[in-house]
């Protein structure tokens, strides 16, 4: 909302030297931030001043351009000029040439004088043009910042004013107010007014607010028998709720439709954001921006038959002013007349009763509407007007006939109309809310012991009736603060007129907590040892494609995966939730190669969305009640799993060229190490299998798996076709794992094993299998036939080529042996290892190499 | 060459001397014992020499060491003829053996010691290298100062006995919005600009704020409660410098009896000094939150802010609208409640300087690399 300090001031005690910044700073203490600060003399500075005309000539140039040379009397005749400065002529009379011709001698024009300056920092400056000293300049509307056109210069006469030579013209024009804007939230409709906003700054300074409206209500005639006839029917109600509870009407004729726009109301709406457009829509406008009430102005000449006011039925069209054709929705509350839809009550009106240049009757519509149905039919037709913002927000139910009131006076006023007798007022009698507020509610919720003057005293000043009880107050709520509805409410209007800084400071005491969950505590733990050891941790948007998350979620090509699609994404083609954490992070990397870093380890951590059969419910339940346990978990049951993944690339080297290092380019190792660091940081196991992915290279990934079997992810390097096609690095490592399941199999305490110091002995052994046999099943055969006696094991060589027949392989192990009451013979130790080696023939049919 | 004591083409008289020792102390009675004396003293000051002159590195005093006590050194030849000599004598030439023996000893370990000093130093040198050069070979990777950010806060109040929810991302209407006394067609629910799930009839978003888990909170555990919830959520917005369709909150509730909004005040004091500092202090003004009654906007004061201290707008809070406890069966006329909320990317904004939400999100990993593991 922009506030216009000279239309504030009307209505409440602004001090005259006040800034925009200044009210601005007073408003945001009562819950109106501050936004923005307009004011046109930022941009335009003077001596800018009424003109005479004396004498033009015209003069056509080489150029083809015809200008007058202009004599401009710019002080009043008979006296001299009292400003100086240079161009500026002690005669009171400036030469100036003016290229526009919609003026003649005479006319009262405004004159931009040397050391005037411009929206755009133009300067004006006296200066030799066509073979004249020209100093100064006649202004259009547009070069003063006030209006788009352009076509000639500003004749004042056409604004109905006549000034004396000489006047300051930015005073004359209202260029010297200023506008604060403040930000409105959405509970606070009252606060798209003036006198909204002249109340709260009331509030904010101090001062007692006098209502205007009250005025103007008073003065505003009851409803008679000659009022317009208007019929309310409205069939389908929202919520209950009557789409239309009020309807005012007033009518006026004889209205000069070409009477001007007095400048003092167009600067107003001008620095409230409205533009100027004929003195019947201004006054509408003017009106609205004023009291709060949205106005619709008919042609009364244009109507046909009497006003009802009925929801749309199928098939019917309406034409709004902005020209647009407009199918309507059952839902849609309209206007009508015989003709059929004449108005989008309470968001636009109908371009066949529009008030026009020629319009001479006016009826004036104040009317509330519903806050729900106004809402829908807005962002329905996503048309969002000055007046279906106030609509929705809610329109004070008692303000219609003042609004109506005030609109037909400066009709009167301006616009030289009558106003008839006739007044209609639809509308049930205003029920106001009563609230009751127990007299320790504010202290036991706000902890300040407020006295009971501080409570009523606040809450009279909002406008509200104060009746103190035994135990409570009996609150009657303003008409128009539909948001007051409970006694939190009226809480906060006494914390918030009192002041949020009086409330005093405490620190309340919580229970004893347990800590972190341990999923919380070793995540940090898994993305710290990520990190630590070379790895950068990166975020990725979760929106990717369909085709995104059958390459990554889906181990085979030939088949695909559902995906959760957003209704209303950011992109289309990213239009779906992942399933992977791959795609954001292939993208992640591409952008650093791009930008120059080939060398590359990250990772990220975050949810994936798995869609199931049936996700969502048709129906939640309403607001302040706790559903039934039965629709809670329908409503759980409806949502998606999303488990937390942590996936990692690796691409390039580990490290740039250096004295004494060699860099090492990473490889599916490294991807396999991350998950084995996961493994041992978590304190789960993951068994690593050999495995393929459609995104993996075929030979070279591992299957992550629980050591029940669950699967966990892979890990390896990417296929090296993937890697060409979508422009990565050569190589280029990747790993990905559920972390939920990995954390959910995690038990709880670690059994130690007793440390025992009698000596080791190591024994190799090399067997000979058949190539496919992974290294993993041959040390499990050999740790299950080593027996106890096994400490260790671990893969060191494994052989292929000459010496070793096709097919097959030479896989050689170092297995550790260890007693833990005596030192081993190495016939025991030999043994044992034989009776490893037993099983591996009898599994595998391994012999020794 | 005829210089050196250990390569002399004819052997001295001293050497002469101590290999024929028997013969000479039987040739000559009188003064054969005085000759080999000074045989003994001219054998070791021969040696003492060509320690000093020849034994330059520890392969030459190993030659030196040979050519003096070696096989055929004067020393051993005397001793091999201890055996025949008169018990007087034996006694006498042991005598000066022993002493010029253990002379000769010191002198070589003296300077056995002294060349190993000096080998050693210079190996060290030899060895040196300029540490300045090398750029390293492991490098320590980052953790996204998002998510540390995230950590820290929680730490703060995981240290003032509040526990941390989590929940989840895609969620309910009846979570993000109904629960949380948002009402349907309300302009405050256009505010939050909302990504639906296709088909909305179905009534699941991405969650607008984390007070969702608010509700899930309340349901799920039992009061008095005292919980922050930290994450990812998300709004339509166009990404720019200070806007991103995903970013992340940390958000507090505490629900028991008698809380009131000095408890809220309090506890945002006790945050604000926690992240920034004794200096800072915290502001509240009136706003306006569905689910919050009375509510307020936070500012805090930033005692280290770049430019200056200024108030700095952080977030919103507010105590707890008795229709959000209602919708959790909790009985607002017996418990109360305070919740809260802030941006991390906007904490991060302003307390470490961040100019463009670009940053943050793209992935580029000179970001997070410029943070490591700290903020």
């Amino acid at each position: 909302m922009r506030i216009p300090l000279s239309w504030l001031r009307e209505y409440a005690p602004v001090p005259a030297d006040a800034t925009a910044e200044d009210v601005m700073a007073d408003l945001v203490k009562v819950g109106f931030e501050e936004e923005d600060v307009h004011r046109p003399s930022d941009e335009l500075s003077g001596p800018i001043v009424v003109g005479q005309v004396l004498s033009m000539e015209s003069e056509t140039h080489s150029n083809g351009k015809t200008v007058n040379w202009c004599q401009v009397r710019v002080v009043p005749e008979g006296q001299t000029q009292t400003l100086t400065g240079k161009g500026i002529e002690e005669s009171g009379v400036q030469g100036i040439i003016c290229g526009a011709h919609n003026f003649v001698p005479g006319d009262k024009v405004v004159v931009t004088l040397p050391g005037a300056v411009l929206p755009g920092g133009f300067a004006i400056t006296a200066r030799k043009t066509y073979g004249h000293k020209s100093a100064g300049m006649i202004a259009s509307v547009k070069e003063l910042g006030i209006g788009d056109d352009h076509g000639g210069i500003l004749v004042l006469s056409t604004l109905g004013l006549d000034p004396e030579i000489g006047t300051d013209a930015m005073e004359l024009l209202g260029l010297y107010d200023q506008a604060a804007e403040v930000n409105v939230t959405p509970d606070r409709g009252y606060g798209f007014s003036i006198r909204g906003i002249a109340r709260e700054y009331c509030h904010a300074t101090g001062n007692s607010f006098d209502d205007f409206v009250l005025e103007l209500a008073a003065k505003a005639p009851a409803a008679n028998a000659a009022g317009f006839p208007v019929k309310v029917d409205d069939s389908a109600p929202i919520h209950g709720n009557s789409g239309c509870t009020r309807f005012v009407t007033r009518k006026v004729t004889g209205f000069d439709a070409s009477a001007p726009v007095p400048t003092w109301m167009s600067s107003r709406l001008r620095l409230a954001g409205v533009r100027s457009i004929s003195l019947a829509v201004d006054i509408s406008n003017y009106v609205m921006l004023e009291t709060g009430q949205p106005l619709h102005f008919y042609d009364a000449d244009k109507l046909d038959g009497s006003i009802i006011v009925r929801r749309a039925s199928a098939g019917e069209k309406l034409t709004t002013l902005d020209e647009k054709e407009r199918e309507l929705h059952a839902e849609d509350l309209l206007i009508t007349d015989a003709s059929g839809p004449i108005g989008l009550a309470g968001v636009m009106g109908g371009a066949s009763t529009e008030v026009s240049e020629s319009t001479s009757s006016i009826l004036i519509e104040a009317a509330r509407f519903d806050e729900v149905s106004i809402a829908r039919t807005a962002r329905r037709h996503k048309l969002t007007s000055e007046a279906s913002k106030r609509f929705e927000r809610g329109v004070d139910p008692q303000i219609q006939a003042a609004a109506a009131q005030r609109a037909v006076d400066l009709l009167v006023e301006l616009g030289g109309a009558t106003v008839e007798e006739g007044v209609t007022d639809f509308g049930d009698a205003f029920e106001p809310t009563v609230v009751e507020l127990p007299n320790a509610y504010t202290a036991s919720r706000v902890g300040i012991n407020y006295t009971p003057e501080q409570v009523t005293q606040t809450l009279t000043e909002i406008g509200a009736s104060v009746e103190a009880g035994e135990s409570a107050y009996r609150v009657t709520v303003p008409s128009w603060r539909p948001d007051i509805t409970d006694k939190e409410d009226l809480t906060e209007e006494v914390a918030r007129l009192v002041g949020y800084d009086q409330i005093p400071s405490t620190l309340p005491v919580a229970p004893p907590g347990r800590g972190y969950t341990v999923e919380q505590t070793v995540r940090r733990r898994v993305l710290n040892s990520l990190a630590a050891a070379g790895s950068v941790e990166v975020f990725a948007y979760p929106f990717v494609s369909a085709d995104d998350n059958n390459l990554w979620a889906s181990a085979s090509a030939n088949e695909t995966v559902e995906s959760i699609k957003l209704a209303n994404p950011i992109a289309e083609n990213t239009g779906w939730m992942r399933r992977s954490l791959l795609p954001g992070l292939t993208t992640v990397l591409k952008r650093n190669t791009a930008r120059g870093f080939r060398n590359l380890a990250i990772f990220e951590t975050g949810y994936v969305f798995i869609p199931k059969a049936e996700l969502g419910v048709e129906s939640i339940p309403g607001l302040g009640q706790k559903p039934a346990d039965d629709v809670l978990e329908a409503i759980n049951a409806g949502l998606p799993e999303q488990p937390r993944y942590i996936a990692g690339l690796f691409a390039g080297t580990d490290t740039e060229a250096t004295p004494g290092v060699t860099p090492r380019a990473y490889d599916w190792q490294d991807a396999v190490d991350a998950v084995r660091l996961i493994s041992s940081v978590t304190g789960v196991e993951i068994v690593i299998s050999q495995g393929t992915h459609q995104a993996f290279h075929p030979g070279r990934t591992a299957a992550l798996s629980l050591a029940d079997g669950t699967h966990l992810g892979y890990a390896g390097e990417l296929h090296p076709k993937l890697l060409a096609t979508t422009d990565m690095p050569e190589r280029t490592a990747a790993y990905e794992l559920n972390f939920s399941a990995l954390i959910e199999a995690k038990t709880g305490v670690i059994e130690a094993t007793g440390i025992f110091g009698y000596p080791a002995t190591n024994q190799n052994v090399a067997l000979i299998v058949d190539a496919d046999i992974p290294a993993s099943d041959i040390k499990a055969a050999l740790a299950e036939g080593a027996g106890d006696l096994l400490e260790d094991i671990r893969v060191f060589d494994d052989y292929r080529g000459t010496g070793i027949e096709e097919g097959k392989k030479s896989v050689a192990f170092t297995l550790r042996f260890r007693a833990d009451d005596r030192t081993l013979t190495a016939d025991e130790a030999s043994a044992a290892r034989e009776a490893a080696v037993a099983v591996t023939a009898e599994r595998f049919g391994a012999t020794q190499r | 060459m005829t210089d050196s004591p250990t390569e002399n083409a004819q052997n001295p008289e001293s050497y002469e001397v101590l290999a024929n020792i028997a013969q000479v102390l039987e040739n000559d009675p009188d003064n054969g014992l005085e000759k080999v004396r000074e045989a003994f003293n001219g054998e070791f000051e021969r040696a003492q020499q060509a320690v000093a002159e020849e034994a330059t590195d520890l392969d030459q005093l190993k030659r030196v060491r040979l050519a003096f006590t070696g096989d055929k050194s004067a020393f051993t030849l005397a001793n091999k003829q201890m055996r025949s000599l008169s018990k007087e004598h034996k006694a006498e030439v042991g005598k000066l053996m022993g002493q010029a023996r253990g002379r000769l000893n010191k002198v070589l370990e003296g300077r056995t010691a002294e060349l190993e000093a000096e080998r050693e130093a210079r190996i060290l040198v030899e060895e040196a290298v300029d540490v300045t050069a090398t750029s390293g070979r492991r490098h320590a990777g980052a953790r996204h100062p998002i998510n540390v950010l995230q950590e820290s806060l929680t730490d703060i109040f995981v240290g003032m006995g509040w526990e941390v929810a989590d929940g989840p991302e895609l969620e309910s209407e009846w979570y993000n919005f109904d629960s949380l006394n948002f009402k349907p067609d309300h302009p405050a629910r256009e505010l939050q600009d909302t990504f639906f799930v296709d088909p909305v009839e179905k009534h699941l978003m991405l969650r607008t704020h984390t007070s969702p888990v608010q509700m899930r909170s309340l349901l799920s555990r039992d009061v008095p409660l005292y919980i922050v919830c930290p994450g990812q959520v998300y709004r339509t917005d166009e990404l720019d410098a200070t806007h991103t369709p995903v970013f992340h909150q940390i958000e507090g509730l505490a629900v028991d009896k008698g809380l009131s909004m000095a408890d809220l005040k309090g506890t945002l004091e006790h945050l604000a000094r926690s992240m920034f500092g004794p200096e800072a202090k915290i502001r509240l003004r009136p706003n306006y939150f569905p689910f919050t009654e009375p509510s307020a906007e936070l500012d805090i004061w930033h005692p280290t802010a770049k430019g200056g201290p200024r108030w700095i707008e952080w977030g919103g809070c507010g105590m707890v609208h008795p229709n959000v406890l209602r919708a959790a069966g909790i009985d607002p006329e017996v418990y109360s409640g305070f919740a809260f909320g802030m941006g991390i990317e906007r904490t991060l904004m302003f307390r470490n300087g961040v100019a463009d939400m670009h940053d943050m999100i793209e992935g580029d990993i000179r970001f997070s690399q410029q943070f490591g593991m700290e903020i």
